[in-house]
């Protein structure tokens, strides 16, 4: 095994769940909680191969990608701010109807043959780091070097900007946000918005760059999920979000390259001479991911992670003894 | 419009709710630089005639002036474009931002990048002004519910509110706290700004304001009065429309046995933290001991660990010897003690069903009410009937659900369950809150009742003077410590305590401070 091949392919795999995560971060942190992540992403990811194929531009795609899944979360959005549903029945609901929509419009995408992707390249200085040049700068999609922008852009726009902070309040205390005139129907959209365009950006991320083409629902594979749990094991943090991700991605690719070599160390691999255990390994993110919700959801948790307070509750103006 | 203009005029303001008539053609005027109290019951339709000056509400009828140009607000932005600032009985505060952010909130200023040290400076200023001390870049969750007071009038003044309402502003006050937000209102007239006080306590308004305008049932009960020529007697007559007693007198008595122990009990509340920590209190037959302290310093969980709602950590309740504590509800139930809890529709009754089940709630297990499984419905109801006449409760019929009840009603709807059970021992929590003049006197005199029957009573409030007239012994907690027991009735004493003060200055000496 390679690690810095692992490691290479683990960044860019774990950049789809950043952005993912990122933007779940910031509809949760403005109090809608969007479950509908794994539909999104898929309905992204075909968006922009269809796009990229019919158009023969990979940028087209990506626009096209975030252009769909920020719509269809609009659909969550007026579902659950203005007609104050269920926000978990509406995001599971979002799931489906993603992937029912990704499957009907993909249907013959995946035999529609070569397209072009997004490029990559290796950047100059910042490549010749021993170690961690070849496996951040060297080679990488273009979208692996937005991730690296995205994060810490993200931290600075909730934590250091009127803007966030404004977010953050209508997260928080919609009703205190309401009174002090911040529109607060506006801001839940305009985030709910957000987040499912960089959903739409990580589906595109995948379908045009990561692990190209277009492969019906196993394209995300439940990657939308693990970026469900990742936003709360990063407590809403865009920072931690982005080492959850990329730990995550290097696992996923470990997981891979783990069934390969016969020997493991010193030892027969395992894995090797029982290909069916490999399902076991294939399983740990998503078995985290149960263990972070379940863990989240506890009322003496949510205090301790942080938890937006207005998480999931619907706003209503002027209620009684207000 | 009027020869002098005033800061505020309001004329015939009408404002409906579903079902009530909350403000009948009210009128309403606030002088340039005065101090004026809105007085009346709970329900009178104070806070729903200042929301309307405040624009949260849009009032059916009636105008407002403010100095003397006509005005009309669509929202509480345009109310404070006005100069006009409204600080709510629940304050508009987000607890995970810092204070200076929740000043800021809303404002177009700073317009991208927050830079705060810059704000924090300006916010200090301010409070320096009026004499309003609170860290600009603590937390709101870090602060006391006083310090938070305070932030909610900073964000009016930042806005440059020239005309501010402060809705029941002490109800979350301890004494001394009191003090300074009223020498801050007092520095806040000098500099011309003009204040609305809406109270329904009758000594602070004839301490603190210029005039008074007695609100009853929705409608002004005649023209604002000078504080100075009126008296307590006279306003209390207008808020409930009758003559009220004030001095409830209680007869000197020797208290009797130890009924109820508390032995250095220690609790956590709901989030895990630490509520009290190794508190001991004694009670005798025949005895009230008042609990005094500002709400949320774990009067609340040792009430629930008394009347086994909440499991103590350490320690242990014993009622007549027989532990209580960390047993089933059921056992504090059988060894009669009673509780009168502060969330009277959680925890007090239940809304959803009729008075007779309520008042049959506790009893439901014991002959005569039930006979083996089934409950005798004709004893209940006639059980029910004689509650009903015997506690005063107004109500259409026995069968009525206890959600459709006012406050007062209700409350008497769990005082007669639990006093007619011939109590040994009580725990009432804040049993007064909210209701009117009236209905408190009632309760006041039901507690005595029970005193004299040789009832131990354990009476939780934060109504200083309430503890005063009717405790025999007052305790004070503090962050779940009891600080200290008065038995000479020594108001200041309690209320340094009821502040975290540990050391009681001695009687003629200088106040100590720290
Ligand atoms: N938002 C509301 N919806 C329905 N009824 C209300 C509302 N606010 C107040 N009321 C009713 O209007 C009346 C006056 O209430 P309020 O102005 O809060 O009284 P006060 O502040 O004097 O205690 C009460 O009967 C109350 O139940
Ligand atoms: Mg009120």
């Amino acid at each position: 095994m390679n690690w810095t091949i692992i490691l290479h392919a683990g960044i860019a795999s774990g950049t789809v769940l950043l952005f993912a995560t990122v933007g779940e971060v910031l509809a949760e942190r403005a109090g809608i909680l969007n479950l509908g992540l794994e539909g999104m992403m898929l309905i992204g990811a075909m968006s922009a191969y269809s796009m990229a194929i019919n158009y023969g531009n990979p940028w087209l795609g990506l626009v096209a990608g975030m252009a769909a899944a920020g719509l269809l979360s609009l659909v969550h959005g007026f579902v659950s701010i203005h007609l104050r549903a269920d926000q978990v029945v509406s995001g599971l609901s979002l799931t489906f109807l993603g992937t029912g929509l990704s499957l009907v419009f993909g249907e013959g995408l995946s035999k529609a043959g070569a397209v072009a992707l997004l490029p990559k390249f290796t950047l100059p200085v910042l490549s010749s780091i021993p170690f961690l040049g070849d496996i951040f700068f060297t080679n990488q999609s273009v979208m692996v070097y937005v991730g690296f922008l995205l994060a810490p852009a993200a931290w600075y726009y909730i934590n250091r900007t009127r803007p966030g902070m404004h977010m953050r309040a209508v997260g928080e205390y919609p009703a205190a946000a309401d009174s002090m005139g911040i529109n607060v129907y506006g801001v839940r959209y305009l985030y709910t918005c957000i987040g499912g365009m960089l959903a739409g950006l990580a589906g595109a991320t995948i379908s045009l760059a990561v692990s190209p083409g277009w492969f019906s629902h196993m394209t995300t594979s439940g990657q939308g999920w693990i970026a469900v749990g990742l936003t709360i094991f990063a407590q809403w943090d865009p920072l931690r979000a982005a080492a959850g991700s990329y730990a995550f991605g290097a696992l996923r690719r470990l997981i891979l390259d783990l069934q390969g070599p016969t020997k493991l160390l010193l030892w027969d691999n395992p894995f090797y001479y029982n290909p069916y255990w490999g399902f076991f390994l294939k399983m740990i993110p998503y078995a985290f991911t149960i263990a972070v919700l379940v863990i989240g959801s506890r009322e003496a948790m949510r205090k301790r992670l942080g938890t937006p307070a207005a998480l999931g509750v619907p706003y209503t103006r002027g209620q009684r003894g207000v | 419009m009027p020869e002098a203009v005033s800061a505020v005029e309001m004329r015939g303001i009408v404002k409906r709710f579903p079902g009530v008539l909350a403000n009948d053609r009210v009128d309403f005027d606030l002088r340039q630089g005065e101090i004026h109290a809105l007085l009346g019951e709970n329900g009178a339709g104070k806070s729903t005639l200042m929301n309307v000056l405040a624009g949260l509400y849009r009032p059916e009828d009636g105008a407002i002036w403010v100095h003397g140009a006509p005005v009309n607000f669509r929202s509480p932005r345009d109310a404070i474009v006005h100069g006009i600032g409204m600080v709510h009985q629940h304050f508009m505060l987000v607890p995970s931002l810092t204070v200076t952010e929740n000043i800021l909130l809303g404002l177009h200023e700073p317009r991208f990048l927050m830079q705060l040290p810059a704000y924090h400076k300006r916010i200090a200023a301010l409070e320096e002004r009026f004499g309003l001390g609170v860290a600009p870049e603590a937390k709101i969750w870090q602060l006391s519910v006083g310090e938070q007071q305070r932030v909610e009038v900073l964000k009016m003044l930042y806005r440059g509110a020239e005309v501010l309402v402060m809705d029941e502003p002490t109800a979350v006050l301890a004494p001394q706290e009191v003090d300074e937000l009223f020498a801050t209102l007092r520095s806040m007239t000098a500099e011309g700004k003009s204040i609305v006080l809406i109270s329904h306590k009758l000594n602070e308004v004839m301490a603190i304001s210029d005039r008074i305008t007695v609100l009853r049932k929705g409608r002004t009960a005649g023209p604002p009065l000078d504080t100075g020529s009126t008296s307590r007697e006279a306003l209390a007559e207008l808020m409930v429309g009758r003559k009220v007693l004030f001095e409830i007198s209680k007869d000197i008595q020797a208290p009797g046995d130890l009924v109820m122990s508390i032995e250095n009990v220690s609790a956590e509340n709901d989030q895990g933290l630490p509520a009290l920590g190794g508190v001991s209190l004694q009670i005798r037959s025949g005895e009230i001991l008042g609990l005094a302290g500002v709400a949320g310093n774990g009067q609340s969980e040792l009430a629930e660990v008394i009347t086994g709602l909440r499991p103590c950590t350490a320690g242990q309740v014993t009622i007549n010897g027989k532990q209580v504590s960390n047993l089933p509800a059921r056992v504090a139930i059988d060894a009669n003690v009673a509780h009168i809890p502060m969330d009277r529709t959680g925890v007090g009754s239940s809304p959803n069903l009729s008075i007779t089940d309520n008042l049959i709630m506790k009893a439901y297990r014991q002959r005569p009410i039930s006979k083996g499984w089934s409950i005798d419905g004709r004893f209940a109801r006639r059980h029910a009937t004689k509650l009903k006449d015997e506690y005063e409760i107004i109500a259409p019929s026995i069968d009525t659900q206890s959600r459709l009840l006012s406050g007062g009603n209700l409350q008497r709807v769990i005082l007669a369950r639990e006093m007619s059970g011939k109590p040994q021992a009580i725990v009432a929590v804040q049993p007064t809150r909210g209701l009117d003049v009236g209905a408190i006197e009632g309760v006041q005199r039901l507690l005595l009742e029970q005193r004299r029957a040789g009832a131990a009573v354990l009476l939780i409030s934060e109504e200083l003077e309430e503890l005063l007239s009717l405790a025999d012994r007052i305790a004070v907690i503090y962050e779940g410590e009891i600080l200290g027991i008065v038995e000479d009735q020594d108001q200041e004493a309690v209320g340094l305590m009821m502040a975290g003060h540990r050391e009681i200055p001695a009687k003629e000496g200088e106040r100590k401070s720290g």
